[in-house]
This record gives C-alpha cells, sequence and structure tokens, in this order.
C-alpha cells in the first residue's frame, strides 16, 4: 500500500520534472524568431522554399503557445519526436536503436566496476594500512587521473591492434547486437566495459572502503564481535550490508547518467548509442534529435532516482516510502 | 579458584601523540554468583579493563594473565576466543540504540548469537527461543516484537533486548558496560532490578562497570574504584560506603546527591582526570587530593590492606587507621597530612586550593 502510493506520486512527480524539461528545451529553440527557427529546423543549408515550406508544415507561423500545445501534445501522447531533417527518419526510431547500445555498454560497465571497485574496496577496508590498501590507494588515484579517452585509446593501440593482427578476432570495436549471439557481443564490448570501468571502479573502491571503514567501527560491529559471531560473519553480514546503501544511491544516479550517453566510450568504439549520436545532433544542429535525447536522458535520471529510493526502503528498515 | 582471576593487567596503545597506558596493572577476581562493581570517571580505563578480556581491542598492547575457568584469556587465538565470546562471557553495551544493527530485527539478531554458536539449532527453533528469551526480560507480546527492528523499540526495550541477547546461552559472565547511562532514570531502576533478578536465577557471575555510585549501591557485592587505569581501593560494597579509606573514594561518595542532606552543598573533586599518556608522577590522583602529601608526588602508592578483615584494600599513603568518615578517621588524616606535607606538596595543595571549587586540608 504504501508502495503503491509511493510509487503514484513518484511518477507524478517525474512526469513534472519532464515537462519542465521538454518546456524548457521547447522555449530555449522555439522562442526565436520564426525565420531562425526554421533554418534551425530544416538544415544549414535549405533553400528559401524549403524554410518556407518548413514553415508551413510544422506550423511555425502560429502563436507560440499554439505551437507549445502542438509540441506537448505530440511528445506525451503520441511518443513523437518528430524526425531527423538529415534523413527523415523517425527521432523516435533511433532512439530506439541506440539505447540498447547505450544500455550494452553501461550495464556490463556497471557489472565490472562494481565487482572491482567493492571488492578492491572491501578487502582495503578491513586492512587499513596494509599493503594491499596503499597499493590500492595509488591504483585509485591513478583510474581517477587516467582521462576515458585515453584509456580507451590505449585499450585500441595495445590490446585490440596487435590480437586482431595475431589472428585473434574476439575483441572487436564497433557494436554486435546481444540477440546475436552472446560471445560476439561480449567481444564487442569487453573493451568499452573496461574503459568505463576503470574510472567509475575508482570512485566505487574509494566510496566503498570509505563507508566500509566508518561501519566498521560503529557499536554495533562490537556487538557482533562480543556474540562470537566469525570475523568473515561480522564484516560481510554486518559491515558490507549496512555499508552498502551509500553506494547504492551512488549507482542510481550513476546508471541514469550514464544512460543519458555515454559519449566518450561511444565515440572511441565507435558505437553509435545515445552519446555519439546526441553529439552529432549537436555539431550538425539536428533540433528534433537533440530535443528527443534531452528528453530521454531526463526520463533515465528520474526513473533511476525511483529505483534508487525504492532500494533505500529495501536496504533500511529505518527508511520510509512516503 | 575464582570463577575470573585477573593478575596484574596492563593494556596500552600506541598513538601519534605517545603511548597512552589504559590499565596499568590492575588484579581482581570474580566468583559465581556475585557481583563485582567497578567504579571510575570517564578514560579510568574500566571499559578497557573489561573489553581486553574478550580480545574487543584492537590495536592495543596486552600483558598479565586472566584466569578464567582454567583458560588464560589473555592471547587466546581467535577461534578459541570466539568460542568464548557470548557462550562463556557475554556483555551488555552503553548505548542500546548504536549496539544493537539497525538494519536487522531484533529476534534475527539474538537467534544470530545462539546459532553461530551451536550449529544444531534450527531457525525456526533459535526464533523460538529469541522469543522465550524476549519475554524473560519483560518485552510484552515477545511473539510479535521479536520481528521488529531495534528503531521500533524503546531505549528501555532495546536494553531489555541486549540483556536478553546476553542471556541466550547462559553465560558464567555477563559484564555490563555501564548498562543504564544512556537511559531514563525510571527506565534505569528498572534494568538494574532485571539484571539482579536474572543474575539471581541463573547464578551467573555479573561485572558491572558504571560511573555512578547509586548503581553500585543497588547491585555490587564487591566494588573496585578505578582511577588513571589502576584500582584505588577495593573493598566490599558496604565498606565503600561507610569505611572508605582512598581520598578518591572519598570525594566520590561526597558527590553524590543524598536526599537525608539535602542542605549540603556537593562537593565536587577538583580538576580533571588526568592524561593517560602523561600521568602523574607518583600518586596519579596527587594533583586533585585534598590530603596531597610529599611522598604522594615521588612514590606511586601500591594497593594494601587497610582494614580488619584484610578484604579491603586501598593504594593510598595515608594511614590504614585513616578509615571511614567518622570525627577520627578524620583527625588521623589531618595528622599524616600535617607530619607528611612539606615545601613541594604544599605548592600543589596551594594549587588546588587556588582552583574553582578547590578545599584542602590545611
Amino acid at each position: 500500500m504504501a508502495l503503491a502510493r509511493f510509487l503514484v506520486r513518484r511518477v507524478l512527480t517525474g512526469i513534472l520534472v519532464l515537462w519542465l524539461v521538454a518546456t524548457g528545451t521547447f522555449f530555449l529553440f522555439f522562442a526565436r524568431p520564426v525565420l531562425v527557427v526554421a533554418r534551425g529546423l530544416a538544415g544549414r543549408a535549405a533553400s528559401p522554399q524549403v524554410i518556407q515550406q518548413v514553415i508551413r508544415d510544422l506550423g511555425l507561423d502560429q502563436p507560440l503557445m499554439v505551437q507549445y500545445g502542438h509540441f506537448l501534445n505530440r511528445l506525451f501522447l503520441h511518443l513523437d519526436f518528430g524526425y531527423s531533417y538529415y534523413n527523415g527518419e523517425s527521432v523516435k526510431t533511433i532512439i530506439a536503436q541506440d539505447i540498447p547500445i547505450t544500455a550494452s555498454v553501461v550495464v556490463g560497465g556497471v557489472v565490472l566496476w562494481l565487482i572491482v571497485g567493492l571488492s578492491v574496496g572491501i578487502i582495503s577496508a578491513t586492512r587499513p594500512r596494509s599493503l594491499f590498501d596503499r597499493v590500492s590507494t595509488v591504483g585509485v588515484l591513478a583510474g581517477l587521473s587516467a582521462p576515458t579517452f585515453v584509456i580507451g585509446e590505449l585499450l585500441i593501440i595495445a590490446i585490440f591492434v596487435p590480437l586482431n593482427q595475431h589472428g585473434f578476432s574476439w575483441i572487436q570495436t564497433g557494436y554486435y547486437p546481444l540477440s546475436q549471439g552472446v560471445i560476439p557481443w561480449m567481444g564487442h564490448m569487453i573493451l568499452p566495459w573496461v574503459t568505463l570501468a576503470t574510472v567509475q571502479a575508482a570512485v566505487y573502491t574509494r566510496l566503498s572502503r570509505g563507508s566500509l571503514i566508518d561501519t566498521l567501527g560503529e557499536d554495533y560491529i562490537r556487538t557482533a564481535r562480543a556474540k562470537g559471531l566469525s570475523e568473515r560473519r561480522v564484516v560481510f553480514r554486518h559491515g558490507v550490508r549496512a555499508a552498502l546503501t551509500p553506494v547504492v544511491s551512488q549507482l542510481g544516479v550513476d546508471i541514469g547518467g550514464l544512460l543519458g550517453g555515454v559519449v566518450v566510450v561511444e565515440q572511441v568504439f565507435g558505437l553509435s548509442g545515445l552519446g555519439q549520436d546526441s553529439v552529432q545532433a549537436i555539431a550538425t544542429g539536428n533540433l528534433p534529435v537533440i530535443i528527443g535525447f534531452v528528453i530521454v536522458a531526463a526520463a533515465f535520471v528520474v526513473v533511476a532516482n525511483i529505483v534508487v529510493d525504492m532500494c533505500y526502503a529495501l536496504l533500511d528498515p529505518r527508511v520510509r516510502l512516503t | 579458584m575464582s570463577l575470573l582471576d585477573v593478575t596484574d593487567l596492563r593494556v596500552s596503545f600506541p598513538t601519534a601523540d605517545g603511548v597512552v597506558q589504559a590499565v596499568r596493572g590492575v588484579s581482581f577476581s570474580v566468583d559465581t554468583g556475585r557481583t563485582l562493581g567497578i567504579v571510575g570517571e570517564s578514560g579510568s580505563g574500566k571499559t578497557v579493563l573489561t573489553q581486553t578480556l574478550l580480545g574487543l581491542t584492537p590495536g592495543s598492547q596486552v600483558s598479565g594473565t586472566a584466569m578464567f575457568n582454567g583458560v588464560n584469556l589473555i592471547g587466546l587465538g581467535p577461534d578459541q576466543m570466539r568460542r568464548i565470546r557470548g557462550e562463556q562471557i557475554a556483555v551488555v553495551f552503553q548505548d542500546p540504540l548504536t549496539s544493537l544493527h539497525p538494519l536487522y530485527r531484533v529476534g534475527w539478531q539474538i537467534a544470530e548469537m545462539i546459532r553461530a554458536h551451536d550449529k544444531s539449532v534450527s531457525r525456526k527453533q533459535a526464533r523460538e527461543r529469541a522469543i522465550d528469551l524476549l519475554g524473560r526480560v519483560g518485552i510484552p507480546q515477545p511473539s510479535r516484537r521479536v520481528d521488529d527492528y531495534p528503531h521500533q523499540f524503546s531505549g528501555g526495550m532495546r536494553q531489555r533486548a541486549m540483556i536478553a541477547m546476553a542471556l541466550s546461552l547462559s553465560p558464567k559472565l555477563i559484564i555490563a558496560d555501564e548498562p543504564t547511562t544512556a537511559l531514563d532514570a525510571t527506565v534505569q531502576a528498572q534494568i538494574l532490578d532485571l539484571l539482579l533478578r536474572l543474575q539471581q536465577e541463573s547464578d551467573t557471575a555479573l561485572i558491572m562497570i558504571t560511573h555512578d555510585l547509586g548503581v553500585i549501591a543497588d547491585i555490587a557485592d564487591e566494588v573496585m574504584v578505578m582511577y588513571a587505569g589502576r584500582a584505588a581501593e577495593k573493598a566490599s560494597k558496604h565498606d565503600i560506603f561507610y569505611a572508605p579509606h582512598h581520598p578518591y573514594t572519598k570525594g566520590l561518595l561526597e558527590s553524590i546527591p543524598r536526599s537525608s542532606a539535602a542542605a549540603d552543598r556537593l562537593k565536587p573533586i577538583t580538576g580533571q582526570p588526568p592524561s593517560l599518556i602523561h600521568l602523574p608522577s607518583g600518586c596519579a590522583f596527587h594533583p586533585r587530593c585534598a590530603y596531597v602529601m610529599d611522598r604522594c608526588l615521588t612514590e606511586e602508592p601500591q594497593l594494601r590492606s587497610v582494614g580488619d578483615a584484610g578484604a579491603h584494600k586501598s593504594a593510598c599513603w595515608l594511614p590504614a587507621a585513616a578509615i571511614g568518615t567518622a570525627e577520627a578517621a578524620e583527625a588521623a588524616r589531618r595528622r599524616a597530612v600535617g607530619e607528611g606535607r612539606h615545601a613541594a606538596a604544599a605548592r600543589v595543595a596551594e594549587e588546588i586550593a587556588a582552583s574553582p571549587e578547590g578545599s584542602v586540608i590545611a
């Protein structure tokens, strides 16, 4: 019951947020002289005839508020983002093609960085100031400092190129749909995953190490030891369980943001996902596509936040969903 | 032989600022069915002392022996120590809100301890025992409350749950570390009654750590007064209250409010407890002692018998006759101070007298 009420409330506020984002985007692009807008929508090299055509077709000569009404109507009732002026493709189709690519990069990357970040963080926290801890601290610093495009290029030069030259062709760049085979899909995705995970694993190592060290200093950990539990049970059942909450909330925010586009990784590995296509849309001034991507990215953040809040309530009984 | 015999226990912590000498050679014993009260200010070493027995002081350097049931607890391997923790010696900590895990149900936390020591107990049996224990410590509707989280309990109920957990394996010794400090006055009394009743029912030994002499009066058989990591005085409860020898014990007694002497002002002990890194020379209490004498500045007094029976021991240079609160005892103290205080101690006495609320025996 509480969950249903929470969901309804959060979905409604989510829609409110999306409406605000859509409205902001709309006025940013359309509250300008008609000719400027039409030129933007028709493409840079459009002839005066085409521009007049666009103004008629899209109703740009109508009052702004009427256009706004049409815009919201198309967007929220028909999920219609318009058409790319570049090739006339529906923006909805472009987004639908891009989501699996970006999701492949993000989901695999998340799994990888969680495995690495959490295990290194936990080992470091249980042995503070040990050799392992010191080495991992240096590693974290290196991971945080390394720019994604450098790591990506390095992986291509040091792994992809030599392996393929020697006939080992599993590791590839570009995209291969998951539906056509898991193994080749992983081969195409492994380098993007490693690239994405390197920086994020460093963040999560630091986060989980700090959180677990704090938790292990709590009174209830002393109680757990005084109960005669094994050290492993003290650390995992009592310590890690409580240290997980900040990690989960950070994870939700990160996933939401990354689904909006992992620009650099997609660019480096030639994946035409949300990130690369949005950069392209901005570079070419492809207005309908830009608006579509902005709203999709906002929707991911909204959904991720709802999911994080629900996970929070699952993880911590003191949190009530309201 | 007693259930627990601690001999010359020393605990120190190396830190960046120097070595913290938390416990400096303490000996005591506890018998089955008896209660030892350990009294002292914050930082007197009373908590470190007992946590060391269970190996709960990481980073400490420990020496001395603690024979429990024929086993030396000091230097025990982790596996053997784990079998003693909870099953043989259980602890009730000070703050039940932070001492219970916030993310697990109360009953689960009790059942976890039962199953950690006896794998043959099923989850269901452990849960049944948890319900039974919660009922024994006076939690209403235990079969419903067993599934509550700690934040759904009141402070007193949380401490009852902690006590239920401590009792769950019928330990031979329970260490209660200021179990009532975080609770309301009325709840304090209930918790003490509960501990006392349960102890009598099961004939357990109890170490009650407190800074509150009122708690000692309620519950203890023997008392050890600690100051700066050492035992200042050890005696039966009666002797501590009616025949104190050490000026620190006397100071503690004079600083408790009494309804019978409501008109008198309370006499606080002047000054602060000493730093455990830079301890005063001689007797650690001398910078705060109204009876400070010359030898207190240079020589550290050892525990010695002061009463008739020999069980009453005090670590103070005042003569054995200077015992109790009677006029004669006070006269004996004044006489000793008159003979034993010269230039150096006189300066210390002047400093104490000059501090706010300070008073010394001239």
